[in-house]
């Protein structure tokens, strides 16, 4: 059953970031582009997002356990520090110039053949890099 | 995609529509993840777990399924209701060096749009909100000096 619900969540993920427009490198650089050509559409898809997402959490604080897990596994409360930000902000640096982040990568792999699949390899070859340094 | 087309007065390019339609199916995503397997729905964490990269309690064939379930999602869509609109960055560079980038940048700073963005903010996490804070003025800056150096594409 975990295997059935993480291709759901996954499936239904692609299909909506497909629909949101953000499959789009330009239109997400758009946004970006806040002292220019601005477009405010990622705000509306994170406005989406973080409304049915925040009502799930409501929910899951009324349950003992997931539905198909024997418990939760969230992360816990750690601090804020420079490698958060630090890290945050590459992240942001890369989202800027390519206009990709992860997830419309990935969901655009045979939409977008070679590109996003060139992306996501070069994106996993730095996960590599962080991984072989020690850092995370 | 055919929906009725809802302007946002001032904003042509914008799709308000989709975009709410489309986050809240990447809500309901990050619901299912959430109250079906006790996990957070973050992209870069569950990639780096399906590749052996990221070593955690969640079993590597069960992130592997999520990351084919994107796949398989941006597929069925294109299928369904394609084609889907991208216009990519201008040459391999921009691609290879955003992709780094963020690879290197979403492991130090554990998560991405999704885990810090979606799910973090809609938890009230203060790791997440001021990673989220971070990763969009980093976003901001960096696309206004692409551009101040006549990079715009």
């Amino acid at each position: 059953m975990r295997g059935f619900f993480s291709l759901l969540s996954g499936t239904v993920f692609g299909f909506g970031l497909a629909l949101s427009g953000m499959m789009n490198p330009a239109r997400v650089r758009g946004f970006l582009d806040l002292f220019g050509n601005w477009d405010p559409t990622l705000a509306f898809v994170m406005g989406g997002a973080v409304v049915v997402m925040g009502i799930a959490w409501v929910i899951q604080g009324n349950m003992l356990k997931p539905v198909a897990d024997p418990a939760f596994h969230l992360p816990g409360t750690k601090k804020i520090d420079g490698q958060l930000l630090g890290g945050a902000a590459l992240f942001g640096a890369g989202w800027g110039l390519a206009g990709l982040c992860p997830g419309p990568a990935i969901a655009s792999i045979t939409t977008m053949w070679p590109q996003a699949a060139v992306f996501t390899v070069a994106m996993l070859a730095g996960m590599l890099l962080v991984r072989l340094s020690g850092r995370a | 995609m055919s929906l009725p087309h809802f302007g946002l007065p001032g904003f042509p390019d914008a799709a308000p529509l989709e975009g709410l339609l489309g986050g809240a199916l990447i809500g309901l995503a990050a619901a299912i993840m959430l109250l079906m397997l006790g996990r957070i729905a973050g992209v870069s964490g569950l990639a780096a777990r399906a590749t052996g990269i990221a070593q955690t309690d969640m079993p590597q064939p069960v992130a592997a399924l999520f990351v084919g379930g994107l796949v398989l999602g941006g597929f069925l869509f294109n299928l369904l209701l394609g084609p889907i609109e991208a216009e990519y960055a201008p040459g391999w560079g921009w691609i290879v060096a955003g992709g780094l980038v963020v690879g290197v940048g979403t492991r130090l700073g554990s998560g991405c749009t999704s885990g810090h963005g979606v799910c973090g903010m809609s938890r009230l996490s203060r790791r997440s909100l001021a990673a989220t804070a971070a990763f969009m003025v980093s976003g901001f800056v960096t696309v206004a000096v692409v551009n101040a150096l006549g990079g715009a594409w």
